[in-house]
């Protein structure tokens, strides 16, 4: 039976890029054009033609799954039909836009989601994106270009594929492009150009695609190595591998604390070390509070970080309470807002900083441009 | 673009620039295509761009070519013109020299040039192929080509220990940097497996590690590049794209702990490490001798060590890091001492709060239980 748990998941390959026009889906199709050659199974499950000629040249005689059709407040709209495909049920399926956000009414919100689905029944899957729209980078592509990118992929999925592939091509070269008219038309180009695809944005975010290649690597290297063993002294001399971390994420109601919860994840993921989060009140939440709270808490959980709620009438006494039952070797606190003179030492964080003087504690600043 | 600020050049600086460009004025420009292994496919890249730009009516010739020429590339090469290398035989084996007068007759646009670390046969007039090439884009043309991190001079050390050998043939990194372009040709590492075939047996986490070093360095030179063009366009750049981690020393922190983690973050980051002490009048021998040793284990670790002066410590320790695009603050916890803690903010609070958009991480103090 097609997707039954006994089907072994499909090879997920991500083809990752830092802009529109770097050639992701050409190299894309271009791999499927030799898997096809070779007689493999491909067919395309959702491609964004953007009127580029040689990317739709590729894409001949590779068969098409047509896409569903969905009505949404009066418009039509058109989405990968992920029941057609597994019924069709390839060897290899290509996805352009990973990041892509389904219309309401969609079966699944995200086409990331639509993906797994995909690969659970067991049919390998191609697909496309940029770095910028990797959840943990939000804030740094925020920060240094100044577009907040709506349309995100928690981390772990990625770090989950197969592969991920590096398409690369020079600032200069995307620039030609652009101005040739390759990747838009003329005058889209053009404003493309001023507003986002300056060089210094270009190549930040490609410094920023680079390193998180890198990271991608080295994250399937470390799967092939021994499990860190546990420390005999407090302070291993140098060379010795550390003892796996523990990271505590002290989540609040503030808008902030969606960048903390991005930061810390970045920063246990590179560390290897768990990442747990809490959220202490006085009393249970509601109304608007409560809301915001549980934004957070999907946040984090959809981030896969385990997240709970505590209840206590002295917040920083819980956190640092709960550190010490969890064993959590650093915790991490957004940083206050505006300190008054008159209440010195009396914030949740220098209540923390203070009660915790034997765990290492982290203070998120708030990204700002 | 708001996450740079102005900053006016000098005029000894611009001196410095408008000479710079007087030297470059005339010279070709130089593309480098930058792979981790044989067969991930630079040097079809390489070819399929000379292919590109002649289609576009540009002059190209191919000055080299690795032998023997792989079957998918010989389709490429059939639509470009070649200048034949010269053969020439030394101690029983053949070389393969550029022509190099040939194609300053020939004069074309752009010369592809593969293998860029060649090493001539002894008695040539350069004795490396990258010296070859730099005459070649003294003539004013520009060069495109290929080569593997195995072989940049610097990286031989890496490189040894990754795969247990050292390579003769290579290029220094600066010629490297000089490239106006750098691009990186990454494969997966299946595909890199299909490609070998049955030939050799593929070791998956040495591929891996030259990988993940290629895309690094890769990155590297882009954020050099980057830098370059903030500087050449009197723009500041504040904020990284990767991770710039300051440790602060005190006579009385747990310096030690900090610096090893210090490193540790800086490594798994692929961040630098920088270490700075605001300097103390009156320290007793014992606190001299601590602060010694910390200072001395730092510059070990090859960490960029600054020594900071100031009547506010905390002032010149966050204004050094706001300089330095400092992205992480590690501050050791500050002894207790309740009766001052009653009337004043501590050093570690007053850190957080000065500190706008850097991350502090407060390590534990050596007293603490």
């Amino acid at each position: 039976m097609i997707g039954s748990a006994d089907t072994p998941p499909g090879r997920l390959k991500v083809f990752l890029g830092y802009a529109a026009g770097v050639g992701k889906t050409y190299q894309m199709l271009d791999e499927a054009q030799e898997l096809r050659r070779k007689g493999i199974d491909v067919v395309i499950g959702y491609f964004e033609p953007h009127g580029r000629q040689d990317t739709i040249a590729q894409t001949e005689s590779l068969e098409l799954v047509p896409r569903k059709i969905l009505e949404y407040r009066g418009s039509k709209f058109e989405e990968m039909d992920v029941d057609a495909i597994i019924a069709r049920h390839p060897a290899v399926c290509l996805v352009d836009e990973f990041a892509h956000t389904n219309v309401p009414g969609s079966p699944r919100l995200k086409r990331w989601e639509d993906v797994q689905v995909l690969l659970h029944a067991g049919i390998d899957v191609f697909t496309t994106m940029n770095v910028q729209h990797l959840e943990s980078l939000n804030d740094e592509v925020w920060r240094i270009i100044g577009v907040r990118v709506r349309e995100t992929i928690p981390d772990w999925v990625v770090d989950a594929a197969d592969e991920v592939v590096l398409v690369d091509l020079t600032p200069q070269a995307l620039q030609n492009r652009l101005g040739r008219g390759v990747v838009y038309s003329t005058d889209k180009a053009k404003k493309a150009m001023e507003n986002f695809f300056t060089e210094t944005n270009l190549t930040a975010l490609r410094e920023m695609a680079l390193r998180h290649a890198a990271h991608e690597v080295e994250g399937r290297l470390s799967d092939l190595k021994t499990p860190v063993p546990a420390p005999t002294t407090l302070v291993p001399p140098p060379g010795t591998p550390a003892r796996k971390e523990r990271i505590l994420l002290c989540l609040t109601g503030r808008p902030s604390t969606a960048m903390l919860i991005r930061r810390g994840k970045r920063v246990a993921d590179y560390l290897e070390a768990d990442c747990l989060a809490v959220h202490v009140e006085r009393r249970p939440a509601n109304g608007a509070r409560a809301q915001a709270l549980e934004k957070h808490m999907t946040f984090a959980r959809n981030l896969h970080i385990d997240a709970r709620v505590l209840v206590g009438r002295d917040v920083a006494k819980t956190i640092v309470d709960f550190a010490r039952s969890q064993n959590v070797s650093q915790i991490f606190l957004g940083r206050p807002g505006n300190l008054r003179w008159w209440k010195i030492g009396d914030s949740v964080v220098e209540r923390v900083v203070r009660l915790a003087r034997d765990r290492e504690i982290t203070i998120v600043a708030e990204r700002r441009r | 673009m708001p996450a740079a600020t102005d900053k006016r050049p000098s005029p000894e600086e611009l001196l410095r620039r408008v000479q710079a460009e007087e030297r470059l004025a005339g010279r070709g420009r130089l593309k480098v295509f930058l792979g981790y292994a044989s067969r991930c496919g630079k040097s079809f890249r390489m070819l399929d761009e000379g292919r590109r730009r002649k289609e576009r009516g540009e002059d190209v010739v191919v000055g080299a070519l690795q032998s023997p020429c792989a079957p998918d590339l010989s389709s490429l090469l059939r639509k470009l013109e070649v200048v034949p290398t010269i053969k020439a035989r030394h101690d029983g084996r053949e070389y393969e020299l550029l022509d190099t007068a040939a194609i300053f007759r020939r004069h074309p646009q752009v010369c592809l040039v593969d293998e860029l670390a060649y090493d001539n046969p002894p008695g040539s007039r350069n004795p490396k192929r990258w010296q070859d090439v730099d005459n070649i884009l003294r003539q004013g043309i520009s060069v495109i080509t290929a080569i593997n991190l195995q072989h940049i001079e610097e990286h031989q050390d890496a490189v040894e220990r990754i795969t247990g050998k050292r390579v003769s043939q290579t290029v220094p990194e600066h010629f490297l940097r000089s490239a106006q372009e750098i691009v990186l040709v990454d494969a997966a590492l299946d595909d890199m497996m299909k490609r070998a075939g049955a030939r050799e047996p593929v070791d998956v986490r040495r591929l891996s590690e030259l990988r993940e070093l290629a895309l690094l360095l890769a990155a590297d030179v882009i954020d050099g590049q980057l830098n370059n063009y903030l500087q050449a366009n009197g723009l500041e750049q504040r904020w990284g794209t990767h991770e710039r981690i300051l440790v602060c020393i005190t006579p009385r922190s747990n310096g030690e702990a900090m610096l090893l983690s210090g490193r540790r973050n800086a490594d798994r980051f692929h961040g630098d490490l920088l270490v700075c002490y605001v300097r103390q009048s009156g320290l007793d021998a014992k606190d001299q001798q601590t602060l010694q040793a910390n200072l001395d284990l730092a510059r070990e670790l090859d960490a960029e060590v600054s020594t900071l002066e100031g009547p506010d410590a905390i002032a010149a320790i966050v204004k050094f890091a706001q300089e330095q695009r400092v992205t992480q603050i590690f501050v050791g916890h500050s002894a207790p001492n309740p009766w001052q803690e009653l009337f004043r903010r501590s050093p570690v609070d007053r850190i957080i709060q000065a500190a706008e958009n850097i991350d502090v991480r407060i390590f534990p103090h050596p007293s603490a239980p």
